[in-house]
């Protein structure tokens, strides 16, 4: 396992990456909608 | 929108295609298709991922290092499935002006480079084990840097403009253009004398590798199509629903002056 260095950097790299990809669209999803119940009359409705 | 209803009915694809350019109709349709896409890319994903990390054998030459490529190649395939869906939303935008076409474009970009950033960042990581160097100017590896770069270019181009059609436009143009290098990255370990080594796994002939390390790579490609699909539809929801709220702020600004 001379390689593991190396394997665990591209797996903890692919996890971070697509998780912060993830954690954004969610967040701001969650911002977006969450301000469009506010200001939006037919949310209100 | 007046468009809608008024489509030529010689034009049937783009009449359809602008039904889901109502953005209430989008947001639901999407609101029950995104979940189930979102869990099966996960579950295909992780399956895939434990199995190639913890269950497949390790290679003969590379030994454990060939465990990289069940990020590598997938990351790899998804940077050119994610271009190609650029190029075919900037056709949409292009052909038949549908305003979806523009959001999904604007999405796709930052999802795509950041797909083609791992695979490059993941292809330095295997390249150092095993060719003694973290990059070479090869064909394969130059050509993806250049993907790398129009994905970049597309992301300043559509935001670069005041009027915002004109920065869909301009980013649609690079897009189609940009088109040309895909068949380069393909074709570039044929091509060339590369470092790279050709391709595993053809449209046309039997794959070249193992079943127990074709079965984990093809379930976190497939996983990875279907997680790519959710996280560009998410942010396009998200997007339309930006428009939304930049439309009742300057109207409620207009209705105070």
């Amino acid at each position: 396992m001379t390689h593991l260095p190396f394997i665990l950097a591209a797996y903890g790299l692919s996890i971070v990456v697509v998780g912060w990809l993830c954690v954004d669209a969610i967040l701001r999803t969650r911002r977006a909608r969450a301000t469009l119940d506010r200001i939006d009359p037919r949310a209100q409705r | 929108m007046s468009d809608v209803n008024t489509a030529s009915p010689a034009l049937p694809a783009s009449r359809n295609l602008h039904r889901f350019a109502n953005p209430g109709r989008f947001l639901r349709l999407s609101g029950r298709i995104l979940p189930p896409v979102a869990l099966i890319g996960l579950a295909l994903t992780v399956a895939g991922l434990v199995w190639g990390l913890f269950f497949s054998p390790a290679d003969w030459q590379q030994h454990d290092a060939v465990r990289i490529m069940y990020v590598h190649v997938p990351a790899a395939w998804l940077a050119s499935f994610g271009y190609a869906s650029l190029a075919i939303a900037s056709i949409a935008s292009l052909v038949w002006r549908h305003p979806l076409a523009d959001l999904a474009a604007v999405e796709i970009g930052p999802v795509g480079a950041a797909f083609t950033a791992l695979c490059l960042a993941t292809g330095s990581l295997w390249g150092k084990p095993m060719w003694g160097a973290w990059w070479v100017w090869d064909a394969r590896m130059t050509s993806v840097l250049v993907l790398f770069f129009l994905y970049l270019g597309h992301i300043a181009l559509v935001r670069a403009f005041d009027d915002q059609q004109r920065g869909y436009r301009a980013g649609a143009i690079l897009a189609l253009v940009g088109v040309v290098n895909l068949p380069i990255i393909k074709y570039s370990v044929d091509w060339w004398n590369t470092l790279h080594q050709p391709a595993s796994i053809t449209l046309t002939g039997a794959p070249t590798m193992a079943p127990s390390m074709l079965w984990p790579l093809l379930l976190v490609a497939v996983g990875g199509m279907f997680g790519f699909a959710a996280l560009v539809t998410a942010r396009t929801r998200a997007a339309v629903m930006e428009r939304r709220i930049r439309a009742l702020t300057l109207a409620q600004v207009r209705a105070q002056a």
